[in-house]
């Protein structure tokens, strides 16, 4: 317990780098996610082709892999530079890994939210002369919306256990930090890892809750 | 093809469609030179760079122990993991609070935290505690186990839940005792409903050996990010080649999946349809 107590402020600080992690990769993935998306249910044949390979791709592809081709591959080989200091550097091209990937899944879970609209709809609205852009507004998009609240937020939480895969680069994040305090501490090593646990569960059990409850507030009754 | 969000296209939309993705198809081929010159640049298209998996000996001596251990582990893991599912999934529909609680919070515990500080904790509590050296063989599997099984735990749940309660009721009718059912009439039924969902964490278990990489473990990601680098200074075409094997394994795995799903709708086994595989990233 007096090493969890000792190092406090460090753990604290690589929480809040894993928090920072996980909203930054959150926003872009749900930003590329719904690009995807879109890009997967036009009338587009080529728009298709290309978003499929990309979730087919990225979905078979193990995460640590992929953040290891954007830190070595990107930031050594091609010199992809966002920032000056190196582990500055380190941080966005794990965002990057992190977005990629998540979005392949965000762009699944908005697809399959759109497919829960059953036709009909969008027929009845046709029916009573909405255009394209209004169906969309008001019938089509609202429902599908509210299926995926609940298969989002289980996203969120498996982003933020992904954060730790950013170790494979050296990002400071909280798995890293845990492991040096387990070489500085070789006594505690017991109770630091059930402090990360626990910290790691203030931090996904809410996460988990909020999105049960947001998603049942807003179910669409069928 | 109509869908929710658009009717058959009339003729001006069909012209309208076809300018849209000449466009599409002219600015998707700009990006692909875009890529390629700036890899061009770094000089990653170089023969010399590639030329190493041409060669018999790199793939037996470099490539191929890797791919092996990824999949022993994955194999090793996916062997223990499925009882430690059925077991602690059984567990928590126990009649008695004393088993079905433990076991309730031994899963949501370990499906709740990262699988990456699991094998860090396998790897320095093994020394610290139990005085035990764990390889990183050991370390890798060890998590997998935990998080894939606390995982699978809740298909074999969500499994053995989705049979109607008659199923239980006409068995205990008909004389059978508790563990009877559950042998008899429960699991051959919920077995065909969750063979799928359990293929698919298994690509999932697959997936995660990798980060082995980042406890030293000599995987198949090593092979390609550290090994093939260190001797030819190809990181880029080892990754993406490696990447290529990984995924043309989980895809054979992922078709395997969906074949046992086409079987097991129209198996005459049991009337329940299979059920969901959990919205699970899966880390790695």
């Amino acid at each position: 317990m007096g090493a969890l107590v000792e190092e406090f402020p460090v753990i604290l600080g690589a929480f809040w780098l894993t928090i920072r992690l996980t909203l930054a990769s959150a926003v872009a993935a749900l930003v590329l996610g719904t690009v995807l998306a879109a890009m997967r249910v036009s009338p587009f044949g080529v728009l298709r082709g290309v978003a499929t390979a990309y979730v087919n791709t990225l979905r078979n592809t193990p995460l640590t892999l992929v953040i290891v081709f954007c830190g070595l591959g990107l930031g050594l080989v091609l010199d992809v530079s966002f920032s000056e200091s190196l582990s500055t550097n380190y941080l966005w091209l794990s965002i990057i890994g992190l977005s990629a990937y998540t979005a392949a899944f965000v762009c699944e879970a908005i697809r399959s939210g759109i497919n829960t609209v059953p036709v009909g709809q969008a027929e009845a609205a046709r029916a009573l002369g909405l255009t394209f852009t209004q169906n969309l507004r008001f019938i089509v998009l609202p429902q599908a919306f509210r299926a995926i609240i609940a298969p989002l937020g289980s996203l969120l939480i498996a982003l933020t256990k992904n954060t730790t895969v950013a170790a494979a680069i050296g990002v400071a994040e909280a798995s890293l930090t845990m492991k040096s305090l387990f070489e500085r501490h070789q006594d505690s090593v017991v109770a630091i890892f059930f402090g990360f646990a626990l910290a790691f569960l203030v931090l996904t059990l809410p996460t988990g809750l909020f999105f049960g409850w947001l998603s049942r507030r807003l179910k669409v009754v069928r | 093809m109509s869908t929710v969000l658009y009717d058959t296209p009339g003729p001006r939309g069909i012209l309208r469609n076809r300018i849209l993705t000449f466009v599409f198809a002219v600015a998707l081929l700009a990006g692909l030179y875009f890529a390629y010159v700036k890899f061009d640049e770094k000089g990653q298209f170089d023969a010399a760079l590639w030329e190493p998996f041409l060669q018999g000996d790199v793939w037996v001596n470099l490539i191929i122990p890797g791919l092996v251990n990824t999949l022993s582990a994955a194999a090793v893991a996916a062997l223990i993991a499925v009882p430690f599912g059925f077991v602690f999934g059984i567990a928590r529909l126990s009649e008695h609070k004393w088993i079905r609680v433990p076991a309730g919070a031994v899963v949501e515990f370990f499906r709740a935290i990262p699988l990456l500080i699991m094998i860090f904790f396998a790897q320095y509590g093994g020394s610290a505690v139990l005085g035990l050296t764990v390889t990183s063989f050991t370390a890798v599997v060890f998590g997998l186990v935990l998080y894939n099984g606390s995982v699978l735990a809740e298909i074999v749940r969500a499994g053995i839940q989705s049979l109607p309660r008659g199923q239980t009721e006409a068995a205990l009718a008909v004389g059978l005792r508790k563990g009877q059912v559950m042998r008899l009439i429960l699991l051959p039924q919920a077995v065909t409903a969750m063979m799928p969902a359990i293929v698919s964490q298994l690509i999932v278990l697959l997936k995660d050996t990798a980060l082995g990489f980042i406890v030293a473990f000599e995987d198949l990601l090593n092979a390609g990010a550290r090994i093939l680098p260190a001797n030819f200074r190809n990181l880029i075409p080892a990754v993406i080649v490696v990447a290529i094997i990984y995924i043309i394994i989980n895809v054979l795995v992922g078709l395997l999946a969906n074949w046992l799903e086409r079987r097991s709708r129209r198996s005459r086994k049991t009337t329940i349809k299979p059920i969901e595989a959990p919205q699970s990233v899966g880390v790695g």
